[in-house]
């Protein structure tokens, strides 16, 4: 495939997991796939944080950062599920309201730039979903991922529900066939589509609540026989794998990111996809799949 | 399990505490606008996965306290910062009352009162300090070049300070009461 992609990399993955990063810039030239780099984009801004203090200032961050991606002329490719919502929504509000637009442009004419709707904003599974296909994406598996997958689609992947295409919030299949096309099973746990605690800002105002979910989350994981945790999210990743450490948990449920497994399917070096910096060791995965 | 009713400072409400305007007034902020149509069901918080793991935390209760118009207790409340935006509530709410853009809304007042929870303000004077929510260390910085990715693109700091003095955000987080 020839496509390219503005990737927008938000704060959690330079910040904690540039393991991801790398994960993503090797598959996508795996894939054929063009990364462009958002040269001065900010924070997305995090919805939580900025859209619970002033809607409109994180209207305004987000749609400069959206300017910077219509500079480059190419659709942003987001590795967060909170990122992709941010932005997303940003994008669409933007798009919706005149009065708002001129509004923001008003304020973006200082810093030479104007919104004009021209992108979209994509998640990486979106990526994966429209540009490679799940029946294609089988074609590129070279190293099947023979794991039980406890697959976490993370909140903001599926809702708002009016601005996402998916057909069922409570009940979705598409992330489970993704995995699935790697080869992989797809386990049913008890609360499979359970937030894992760190949306919204809890991580950061209320830790202990955050914790407790994500426990709760890891335990039913763990009860299922789950090989490891597949997420879509960079913010949902760190919750699950720094979250063990935090809540001091002995449960050693190992965390990918969705383009870390399908790395590990493509038949990429485990080095290349930054699986030796995680907080809980992947190495019982690797095993497994005989590295 | 702690109820309800305990929550929230005293149990009594008297009539000088509510201000009836102020159901109107967030009836007319994007994402709030049907917080009249809630009958107080409870659909919410029993289906509130934050509401499981947190005594304090009932969607339903903040719903009614803003009806009554119970504004200082609602805005000054530590509990409207447990909302993990999961969209639960609003996904299964029968009245099709957006809770979560309730509690949106809810916390702007909030701050515009100046009530916002000091590990927030961090996180938003990162932004302005450094383009994104965390200061990254040096170390990671270099590790990331070790591990053979290109150099951070560097956020426009500038701009973003500036972009934040104009929407008045810069003065939202130096007013600060709690």
């Amino acid at each position: 495939m020839a496509v390219r992609y503005a990737l927008f990399l938000g704060c959690i993955i330079p910040n904690r997991y540039p393991s991801i990063e790398l994960a993503t810039r090797n598959v996508a030239q795996a894939l054929g796939m063009e990364l462009v780099d958002m040269k001065g984009a900010s924070c997305c801004p995090a919805p939580g944080v900025f859209k619970s203090f002033d809607k409109f200032t994180w209207l305004t961050i987000a749609a400069r950062n959206l300017c910077i991606a219509e500079g480059l002329g190419c659709d942003i490719v987001t590795l967060c599920n909170g990122c992709y919502s941010s932005l997303k929504e940003a994008n669409i509000i933007l798009k919706e309201d005149a009065t708002l637009q001129d509004k923001v442009n008003g304020i973006l004419r200082d810093f030479n730039k104007k919104f004009y709707g021209k992108v979209e904003v994509r998640h990486f599974i979106e990526v994966v979903q429209r540009e490679v296909g799940i029946d294609n994406l089988r074609r590129f598996v070279k190293r099947p991922l023979r794991l039980n997958v406890a697959v976490h689609y993370g909140c903001h992947l599926l809702k708002p529900k009016r601005h996402r295409e998916v057909k069922s919030v409570e009940r979705p299949t598409f992330l489970d066939e993704l995995v699935e096309a790697l080869g992989a099973k797809s386990i049913s746990y008890r609360d499979k589509m359970m937030c894992c605690g760190a949306g919204g800002g809890v991580r950061a105002s209320n830790p202990d609540v955050a914790l407790d979910m994500t426990k709760e989350k890891l335990k039913n994981i763990k009860d299922a026989g789950a090989d490891c945790v597949i997420s879509p999210c960079a913010f949902c990743h760190l919750q699950f794998d720094r979250g063990q450490v935090e809540a001091g948990l002995q449960l050693n449920v190992p965390i990918l990111h969705y383009v870390q497994s399908l790395g590990l399917a493509l038949g990429l070096e485990p080095e290349k996809l930054g699986l030796y910096s995680h907080a809980i060791s992947v190495e019982p995965i690797l095993k497994k799949l005989a590295y | 399990m702690v109820s309800e009713r305990s929550e929230g400072g005293e149990a009594v409400i008297k009539a000088t505490e509510m201000d009836p305007k102020f159901k109107y007034e967030i009836s007319k902020i994007p994402g709030a606008e049907k917080i009249m149509l809630c009958f107080q069901c409870g659909t919410c918080t029993a289906d509130c996965p934050i509401a499981r793991f947190s005594d304090a935390y009932r969607p339903r209760r903040i719903l009614r306290m803003v009806q009554l118009g119970l504004k200082s207790r609602v805005l000054s409340s530590d509990v409207l910062w447990l909302c993990a935006a999961c969209f639960t509530c609003v996904d299964r709410c029968p009245q099709d009352v957006e809770i979560a853009g309730v509690l949106r809304t809810l916390r702007n007042l909030a701050v515009k009162e100046g009530f916002m929870p000091a590990v927030y303000r961090e996180l938003a004077t990162s932004v302005l300090e450094t383009g994104l929510a965390y200061k990254i260390p040096a170390s990671r910085l270099r590790k990331r070049v070790e591990a053979g990715l290109p150099p951070l693109p560097k956020a426009d700091v500038k701009s973003i300070n500036k972009l934040a003095e104009v929407t008045g955000f810069s003065k939202i987080i130096q007013a600060r009461r709690t």
